[in-house]
């Protein structure tokens, strides 16, 4: 018997396999069980051949046999998330909810992992929301009376989903609605923009500000040590563009480059959003493993 | 039909910065004069006033309530992109202003990023209309696939904007032609004047089917401009194609009320040229034009440069990225390397 935490995956598409890719690298984490509707899928089989339990009865495999995890990485889609977040809640698990139903508190890790740990259901925001709210955040510390706050996340077409440019809504105002609540600035807006150039781009993120007599040199310390925070969780999140101050505006350029598990390197936007998720969950696992305490939402 | 976008594309040329006299004055010259619809705001459409494209004068709905307050018999239009607006934070708001047309658009490969929003204006039963932007990058049949996407989301036409100006003659015919036969819903067609053949570019489309050209007058718009309103309504006359226009009113406003919105006569300078040579969105061109100048580098590299990337519609951040990598490497002479790219495009 192995002392790791084990980890459910229900969604085996790219998100959910990414994910089970990326658990084999953790020391704490193990997969008790990766479960879809689609038995062809491509996951499946890779699951198979790394020996981890699978099952084609999506959330069914976990009711059946609650043993099998103690956290759930929800990796369906936001109306199926609605569908499972209350059984998963009753059973006591921990899920980190890669979906854009906004069920579960929004966490950033590298801003409120720990206030996060406690929730029943936590949810990562959007991609580009991972991305580009941490500098925000790191802008408007230095300046909290920062008028004005937009990101644009440009990202390769191929790696948008049918479930990103079905919501992209809902993924436009939830990345905004996170821009607000993490940097606490209320006028804020989001830009989403898709380009189909081949090859593929790197997820490009622009976060433009409005500051009256900016402190440049304390803002380029404060978004540089937000690299660096990001980095161990996220190691291809680069600043390609150090804030400058142009045309009225404070402009910041990052770029994230994936680690290439199992989805290609230009899609940071996924491999920003999977390595936030391990991140929340060895967290939780370790606070679990020394018996932590996780607040009332966690009684069983 | 005639879509008259002056108070829309327009907006590009002047920073956005089209004031509320402006359409009042705009709207009740062309009122009732036989456009189809009169779409009125930022350059980008609704949700686009932001720091990455530009930030327009007035709010958006001043824009809608100005024009509706002076419309009476023509129809009050808006341009959305969805990743730029909402349906909560724009849409919504618009409907409740009283916009009877609407078209949604997406870059050119990008259609089912317009479904939420064609499918929630079709359920209020609005008039919607899909549009691919920089459709020079795809080819006919990739074209006729989007389009087949818009159509089956309820769209009642779809428009092709080529944003770059970068449509020869042929393209026109080859790409209309295409969507005529495989579509079942009106085909529209938004040219840019880059290479001076913009009205030319409109009277071909009409030939191989298009029923919709979407236009300025005076070509007031972005980069070199548009298809000049006034221009193609002669032409098409003159060929004996009826289009319903009030001519004299037409060139009234032309005459009286354009002096007042526009800076300068529209036209090809060298710019807008190069522009169209690398098929960059002509929307980009105040934004090449003031990071040049800021990071002191040639516009036409930067331009080039964009081309080479593929930048597509709201990607203006890169202007600014490319003119400091350019900027940095001057002195090291590395600029001129960039030239060559433009032969490659040609």
């Amino acid at each position: 018997m192995s002392d790791k935490i084990k980890v459910g995956i229900i969604g085996t598409g790219n998100i959910g396999t990414d994910i089970l890719i990326k658990l084999r690298r953790s020391n704490i984490l193990e997969c008790g069980i990766f479960t879809g509707r689609n038995p062809s899928s491509a996951g499946i089989a890779i699951a198979d051949k790394l020996g981890v339990p699978t099952s084609i009865k999506s959330i069914k495999a976990i009711q059946d046999n609650p043993g099998c995890c103690d956290i759930v990485f929800d990796a369906t889609s936001a109306s199926v998330h609605m569908e499972n977040i209350p059984i998963l809640k009753d059973m006591g698990k921990f899920v980190i909810d890669m979906t854009p139903s906004r069920t579960g508190k929004m966490c950033v890790p590298v801003l409120n992992l720990e206030e996060c740990l406690g929730e029943p259901d936590v949810n990562l925001v959007t991609c580009g929301g991972q991305a580009t709210v941490p500098v925000a955040y790191a802008i408007s510390r230095v300046h909290p009376e920062t008028k004005y706050m937009e990101i644009v996340a440009t990202i390769a077409s191929k790696s948008a989903g049918a479930g990103t440019r079905d919501n992209i809504d809902e993924f436009t105002q939830t990345t905004r609605d996170a821009l607000t609540e993490f940097t606490g600035i209320k006028n804020t807006k989001a830009i989403i923009v898709l380009n189909p150039a081949e090859p593929p781009i790197t997820m490009h993120n622009t976060i433009y500000s409005l500051i009256d007599c900016p402190d440049m040199d304390g803002i380029r310390k404060s978004v540089h040590e937000m690299e660096q925070n990001i980095k161990r969780y996220v190691p291809g999140f680069k600043i390609v563009m150090e804030p400058v101050y142009e045309n009225g505006r404070v402009t910041t350029i990052l770029e994230v480059t994936g680690l290439g598990d199992y989805l290609p390197k230009y899609s940071g936007n996924l491999d920003i959003i999977t390595c936030a998720a391990i991140e929340i969950a060895e967290n939780y696992a370790k606070k679990k493993m020394a018996g932590g305490n996780f607040g009332k939402s966690h009684v069983i | 039909m005639l879509f008259d976008s002056t108070l829309r594309d327009g907006n590009h040329a002047v920073r956005h910065q089209i004031s509320k006299s402006s359409i009042e004055d705009y709207c009740q010259a062309m009122d009732g004069c036989g456009v189809h619809t009169i779409i009125v705001g930022h350059g980008n459409g609704l949700g686009a006033s932001s720091l990455q494209v530009g930030l327009a004068l007035l709010d958006e709905r001043t824009m809608l309530q100005t024009a509706k307050k002076n419309l009476d018999y023509t129809k009050l239009g808006v341009y959305m992109i969805p990743g730029f607006g909402t349906i909560k934070d724009n849409l919504e708001p618009a409907v409740n202003d009283g916009v009877e047309i609407f078209e949604i658009g997406c870059h050119c490969t990008e259609a089912d990023t317009t479904k939420q929003h064609i499918g929630y204006l079709r359920n209020l039963g609005k008039d919607v209309y899909g549009v691919l932007m920089m459709s020079h990058m795809a080819s006919p049949e990739r074209l006729l696939e989007e389009c087949s996407k818009m159509q089956s989301y309820g769209a009642m036409g779809v428009i092709l904007m080529d944003s770059a100006g970068a449509y020869t003659p042929e393209m026109v015919q080859k790409v209309i032609s295409t969507l005529y036969d495989g579509l079942n819903i009106h085909v529209g067609f938004h040219p840019h004047n880059n290479m001076g053949i913009a009205v030319a570019n409109a009277y071909m489309a009409v030939k191989e089917g298009a029923t919709i050209i979407d236009g300025t007058l005076r070509g007031f718009g972005a980069g070199a401009g548009n298809c000049q309103l006034e221009d193609l309504v002669a032409l098409l006359e003159k060929s004996g194609i009826k289009t319903g226009i009030d001519f004299y009113r037409m060139l009234d406003a032309s005459d009286n009320v354009m002096p007042g919105i526009m800076e300068k006569e529209m036209g090809q300078d060298s710019v807008s040229i190069v522009s169209g040579q690398a098929g960059v969105f002509s929307a980009f061109k105040i934004h090449v034009l003031k990071a040049a100048e800021e990071f002191h580098v040639d516009p036409r590299d930067i331009l080039v440069e964009l081309g080479r990337r593929k930048a597509v519609g709201g990607q203006e951040d890169l202007v600014v990225e490319i003119a400091e990598k350019l900027g940095g490497d001057n002195g090291k002479s590395s600029t001129v390397n960039i030239n060559y790219h433009l032969e490659s495009l040609l």
